[in-house]
């Protein structure tokens, strides 16, 4: 028998539509807010609610380490997450083209379901969409994301001189996994995307002094330090010796040219802390698996730039990376 | 482990940079050249300048191959895009701007076949997968890379594979380093010589800088290797007695490669090349040997490059001769950013341009 596909008759609006969302989209997301169908779901928010929005369109949608529907759930939560909010409410919109296969589908459906349950977040609307072949290449997902807050990390007035800074885990693992399931290159090695949520880690560090928080996302721990800058008028100045980094994502990095600093991560956060606070929020972070290999990467300075003290002892700029990474020539 | 990590020490480069300190004389000034982009590079990502004295200043020189492709030759990529065929291109390639101020990455957003390879082999791969359609591949390069080109040449005709071709602008030193010998302006001391190219050609490439009286040096990538060559340039020059010293040993055999030195001769000629803001230079370039004329996409698709000039005000070649540095340009920065290119030293990975910009150099 031939593999069952997606049709334009899923997104159709008759009784294919209502069977792929009974057989698969029901059957994992099972909750009882949208067990009801409605046009519009009810929920229950706190006083003051953080909302967010993210599209994925990840190639392939299938890499090591998860998948485009695991890190559709993990990044909103952390986009929450990594604001100051508890996420709640997860919506989740599908497009998919005509004929892409369906158990690939429901594998894609069922990674956001566990990704959900794990982060304790309810996605309780959405809505699939099927194109012509061609209009669009494999599956796109959006997801929004609403929470409750606990504690504003986004206001950059709040980054002081001697502010230190810290990173969540090793970073450029997720841009490199994704490089290597490309085969693109032709190099193999087995480095699993970092793609996790991060909100249960980010929960044990509300109660310290933490003045910002960002994900460390497309433009990596490079990016987020030069976005803050510019903000805030603030620089950084961070040790090299310091960043976590694995030594086959580092060896991989330097073969092909790139910085690790500028490679996108999917569960590494750039948080910055007081001083006093800095060792507490490090121990709280190394007790959540998603934190453990934390490390205070170094400090805020009055320069609004990104100074890099280099591992052989010399000093240079860590500048906003390029759009694209490119592999260089030799 | 990585073998490069004890070259990173930072105990043995701190100790190199006092000892370059104590070893160059406060009256005078050493003006080193590093010839190749990747060392260019290699110091800004490792902050080597700001481990040296003052009195020691690196130019950069016409190392960066991509740097080094004049217009008219950059032009023919689009020119063949327009034609219709599939490029396959180093990724360094892909930012920088043609005559019209578009970029293959440009090309490639309005639905040209633009594909980006790490070997030039996999240029076969692609051929093999899509056989109604015509590959060339962008041969940019130096001696270090001008052999892998040559392999796909080779490697093609094996296979008797057709449709496949290779655009080869590449280019070889020893005319460069010529021009940039004669220039008694620059008032060099001594060279940091690239490394990889060595390896293909052997330390004889230097001969001329010693007999020019200056100081040659070949040095690997890493921040230790590089500060242990610029020592042994300045003591070279303090005692005025010149000698080509290999300190990358662990990689460069002094003799080189015969092996890919055969494979060299056994596809390409010397033919005259335009250099970026160098200009014509005699059997400085790499063209395609008869045997092979049906892998040479010039003579395929009938292309000549143009005699174009660099966009007005653009400086890049005293830029790659190390008559200046890029801050001195009046488009670096301004009218020439990553974002929009007047010339190619902005966009390549190893380009000096690219390296000032990005690392904001001279500003630490």
């Amino acid at each position: 028998m031939s593999e069952k596909v997606v049709t334009l008759s899923i997104g159709g609006g008759g009784k294919q539509t209502s069977s792929f969302i009974k057989d698969i989209i029901l059957k994992h997301f099972d909750n009882e807010i949208i067990d009801n169908l409605g046009d519009a779901s009810y929920i229950k928010t706190g006083v003051s609610s953080a909302f967010t929005t993210d599209s994925f369109v990840v190639r392939p949608e299938f890499f090591n380490g998860g998948n485009i529907g695991k890190l559709s759930v993990c990044g909103t939560v952390n986009d929450l997450a990594v604001s100051g909010a508890k996420p709640l409410y997860l919506s989740f919109a599908l497009v998919v083209a005509e004929g892409y296969s369906l158990d690939k589908l429901e594998q894609i459906v069922e990674s956001a379901a566990i990704e959900a349950k794990i982060a304790g977040v309810k996605i309780v609307c959405g809505d699939t969409k099927v194109v012509e072949r061609g209009g669009v290449d494999g599956v796109i997902i959006n997801t929004c994301g609403v929470g409750d807050v606990v504690k504003k990390l986004n206001h950059y007035v709040n980054v002081k001189t001697g502010d230190k800074v810290i990173v969540t885990s090793d970073i450029a693992r997720h841009g490199m996994a994704i490089m290597l399931e490309r085969g693109q290159f032709g190099f193999n090695g087995d480095i699993k995307s970092d793609c996790a949520c991060l909100n249960h880690m980010m929960s044990n560090i509300y109660e310290y002094n933490i003045k910002f928080s960002r994900d460390a996302t497309r433009g990596g721990v490079a990016a987020v330090l030069n976005e803050i800058a510019e903000k805030s008028g603030k620089g950084f100045i961070i040790d090299e010796e310091n960043i976590p980094l694995r030594q086959d994502v580092a060896e991989l990095c330097e073969t092909l040219g790139y910085d690790p600093l500028s490679v996108a991560n999917e569960g590494a956060a750039v948080i910055i802390v007081s001083e006093e606070d800095a060792e507490k929020v490090l121990d709280a972070l190394h007790k959540s698996d998603t934190g453990k290999n934390a490390k205070i990467i170094g400090s805020v300075t009055d320069d609004a730039r990104v100074i890099l003290n280099t591992i052989s002892g010399g000093k240079r700029v860590v500048d906003l990376p390029p759009g694209e990474l490119l592999p260089r020539i030799c | 482990m990585n073998p490069n990590i004890p070259f990173r020490d930072k105990e043995t480069a701190l100790k190199l940079s006092n000892a370059i300190k104590n070893e160059a004389k406060e009256d005078k000034h050493y003006k080193i050249m590093e010839v190749c982009g990747t060392h260019t590079m290699a110091i800004a990502r490792s902050g080597l300048r700001s481990m040296l004295p003052s009195n020691v200043e690196l130019v950069s020189g016409p190392g960066c191959p991509v740097c080094v492709t004049s217009q008219g030759e950059i032009d023919l990529f689009f020119e063949l895009i327009d034609k219709g065929v599939s490029v396959v291109s180093f990724g360094d390639l892909l930012r920088i701007p043609g005559s019209n101020g578009q970029s293959l990455m440009d090309k490639r957003a309005h639905g040209a076949d633009v594909s980006v390879v790490y070997s030039p082999l996999d240029t076969i791969k692609l051929a093999k997968a899509s056989p109604d359609k015509h590959y060339t591949f962008l041969g940019i390069g130096f001696e270090t890379t001008a052999p892998t080109v040559a392999a796909l040449i080779m490697q093609a005709k094996k296979e008797n594979i057709e449709n496949l071709s290779v655009l080869s602008f590449c280019k070889t030193m020893p005319k460069a380093f010529e021009l940039i010998l004669s220039d008694t302006s620059l008032h060099l001391d001594g060279f940091l010589c690239p490394g990889h190219v060595t390896a293909i050609t052997g330390i004889s490439l230097y001969d001329p800088i010693i007999a020019s009286k200056k100081a040659a040096v070949v040095a690997g990538f890493e921040p230790v290797e590089m500060l242990d060559a610029i020592y042994e340039i300045i003591g070279q020059v303090n005692k005025g007695e010149f000698h080509t010293v290999n300190k990358y040993r662990r990689v460069v055999p002094d003799e080189g490669s015969q092996a890919a030195r055969d494979i060299l001769s056994t596809v390409f000629y010397d033919n005259d090349a335009t250099w970026r803001g160098l200009g014509k230079l005699e059997k400085s370039g790499l063209g395609i040997k008869e045997e092979y004329a049906e892998y040479d996409a010039l003579k395929r698709f009938n292309l000549v490059p143009k005699d174009i000039t660099e966009i007005k005000g653009c400086k890049c070649g005293q830029v790659l001769t190390g008559k200046i540095k890029p801050s001195a340009c009046g488009l670096f920065g301004k009218k020439c950013t990553p974002e929009e290119p007047v010339g190619p030293c902005m966009v390549s990975s190893e380009g000096t341009c690219a390296a000032y910009y990005k690392y904001k150099l001279g500003e630490i």
